[in-house]
């Protein structure tokens, strides 16, 4: 008997992830409505007292006065439109607020997945290929350190040394383009602000690839297709670069999901420590104000990108790997 | 004439001595046993009791309880001295003292939080495997999702719901904490547990100790729950350093536990310019609680699962 040919399945699976992400979405609004809903005292309530009438006229203004469950019902059908309300403070547009800010956080984010994969891979793949000789050592020390050291640490310690001590590299601020009209500006560039974040956050990530990649190219390596290769006399570089290392790079995919939710954390704190103008930053503050709306509206959007993430990885190991069954 | 002769020929001496010893040993004193040869988790191991002692008892007697944490010295930004290892901080407050203060309170963090994931993730876990195809997919879903909030900011949100309570215990800033680390990150356990435990169901032993009678309550309690036990310490030696981590990253970024070493950190880099000392002491003390966790893991799992060696 025949099965349904592969690419039905291929694309049954696919719909079915896809469709994944609404209800983990709604989860997600609705697990982040009633917290913020359950937290003591409101976005309004300050040291000094607001008149009654002031009081209430805000909370009208935010909805705040009606009751919970049309709150929640209005909360889902603007944001399904991709609307996410206003923020309590300054009148802006959440989704403007996402929008501005997360073109920063989306630059930090990506310099730093590109450093962490290069500077993990390499790390890895020499370590693999050096098994247990002294660039092994190097190697592996580097991705336990690395994958132990928080953020922040590392960070201080690179701003002590580099910037203040060698003074190489400046802190405070953010070096690409604050928004999307300033990518042609030169002015809008200074390299030197973007090292040290940039190092910083990819620390961890770079760790977790070096020790994934490692053990990656270790199995390969034992395989009988490397011992194929060798046999009918192809030269070592051509074994590693043809044969190894992309066999290797699957187990490596399968863990960027978890990648991009860890440069997520990350941009909170890097963000926070550096004065990076960014969305950790923007909902961080956020919380301290008790402001609602955007913690909601960021939440819902950090989850959305951690979702994503996670679908491509998925889709792109099984479209890789040819003996995933698509379950 | 070989040695196995030898000992097949003489009476009595069935048995090879060496062999029944082998057989003796169980699970855990095997484990044991390997990790004990693994040096760099010995000496984890080693750092970790020394740290733990000299923090939790040490501070109270002997020339390391000079100060109290919120003692000051009178000199304000100090480097290392001879009286205060550590050197002061901004107000003039025993670095050392504080420190010790930071590492107690992460331990009790760390480990209160790996309390909590604990319970959650085994009644979740458990339920799912046992309760029936309902309970199991609606559990998962349950944890799939949860899976998908982003960590840290899952943790701020339960933790500003717990916040400014006055209920008895949750009023306490370090159990706010640990309550919303343990309510986020159950997930890693809960799908362990599960994991374990459908396998486990289809065991030989398990059918039994169906068969002998026992109840079903009985062989989940004395025949599976043992046998998830292995992967789980390795998860919780983990989940020990990322909780630690968690708490210190919140305390940096300003959502403070009174006397962290995250906060230390933090108040140590604002006057990074001044005073060197008071971000490296709080920072080695966090990155060597964390390695070490890590490492004793690392050796954690290569003794209970030597198949992932």
């Amino acid at each position: 008997m025949r099965g349904p040919p592969p690419w039905t399945l291929m694309a049954a699976y696919t719909i079915r992830r896809v469709l994944w992400v609404i209800p983990v979405l709604w989860a997600v609004a609705t697990i982040t409505f009633f917290l913020m809903h359950a937290v003591p005292g409101g976005p309004f309530t300050q040291d000094k007292k607001v008149p009654p009438a002031v009081e209430a006229a805000l909370e009208r203004r935010y909805h705040l006065d009606q009751p919970l469950y049309k709150q929640y019902g209005l909360y889902l059908w603007d944001a399904s439109h991709g609307d996410l309300g206003l923020s309590f403070q300054g009148d802006q547009d959440v989704t403007e607020i996402i929008r501005r800010t997360f073109f920063v956080t989306a630059q930090l984010g990506i310099m730093g997945l590109i450093v962490a994969v290069v500077l993990g891979m390499t790390l890895g793949t020499l370590s693999a290929l050096n098994h247990n000789g002294p660039l092994d050592y190097i190697g592996v020390g580097f991705a336990t350190i690395g994958a132990s050291m928080p953020s922040f640490i590392v960070g201080s310690f690179l701003a002590l040394f580099f910037a203040i001590d060698l003074g190489w590299f400046k802190l405070l601020g953010w070096g690409g383009p604050l928004q999307l009209s300033d990518v042609f500006t030169s002015s809008a560039y200074d390299w030197r602000k973007c090292v040290i974040p940039v190092i910083a956050i990819s620390a961890l990530p770079a760790a977790y690839i070096a020790r994934v990649t490692r053990a990656s190219v270790l199995e390969v390596l034992n395989q009988d297709y490397i011992r194929t290769a060798r046999a009918k006399g192809l030269r070592e570089t051509r074994v590693v670069t043809r044969h190894t290392i992309k066999n290797a790079l699957i187990p490596v995919l399968t863990v960027m999901g978890p990648i991009a939710a860890n440069l997520i954390t990350g941009s909170f704190i890097i963000e926070t420590m550096f004065s990076i103008p960014g969305l950790g930053r923007e909902t961080i503050n956020a919380i301290v104000r008790r402001d609602y709306a955007t913690i909601m509206g960021t939440t819902l959007f950090f989850t959305l990108i951690v979702t994503m993430a996670n679908l491509l990885v998925d889709l792109a190991y099984a479209a890789v790997d040819p003996r995933i069954r698509y379950r | 004439m070989t040695t196995q002769e030898t000992l097949l020929g003489a009476p009595g001496a069935i048995v090879d001595p060496d062999m029944h010893f082998r057989q003796q040993r169980g699970l855990w004193s095997d484990a044991w046993r390997r990790l004990i040869k693994n040096r760099l988790a010995m000496l984890a191991l080693l750092l970790l009791s020394v740290v733990i002692f000299v923090a939790f008892v040490g501070a109270y007697v002997g020339p390391l309880a000079r100060y109290a944490p919120g003692d000051f010295t009178g000199i304000k930004q100090s480097g290392p001295t001879q009286h205060t290892w550590f050197g002061t901080d901004q107000l003039g407050r025993d670095l050392f003292a504080r420190v010790l203060d930071g590492v107690r309170i992460s331990i009790q963090i760390g480990l209160g939080a790996q309390v909590v994931i604990i319970l959650i993730g085994f009644t979740i876990g458990a339920g799912a495997a046992l309760g029936g195809k309902w309970s199991d997919n609606l559990l998962m879903r349950f944890t799939d999702i949860m899976y998908a909030f982003p960590d840290l900011l899952a943790i701020i949100l339960v933790r500003s719901v717990l916040f400014g309570r006055h209920w008895p215990i949750i009023s306490n800033p370090r159990v706010i904490v640990i309550l919303a680390i343990g309510l986020v990150a159950w997930t890693t356990i809960a799908r362990l547990v599960r994991g374990q435990m459908l396998s486990l169901a289809e065991r030989d032993y398990v059918l039994a100790a169906r068969s002998l009678g026992a109840s079903r309550f009985r062989v989940v309690i004395q025949h599976m729950l043992p046998n998830t036990l292995g992967p789980v310490i390795v998860a919780i030696t983990f989940g020990i350093p990322a909780a630690i981590f968690a708490e210190a990253a919140l305390s940096f970024i300003g959502l403070t536990t009174p006397g962290s070493l995250g906060l230390l950190v933090s108040i140590g880099y604002n006057s990074i310019q001044v005073n060197v000392w008071n971000v490296v002491f709080p920072a080695l003390a966090v990155a060597t609680l964390m390695l070490s966790f890590t490492f004793l893991g690392d050796g954690l799992r290569d003794a209970l699962d030597p198949r992932s060696r």
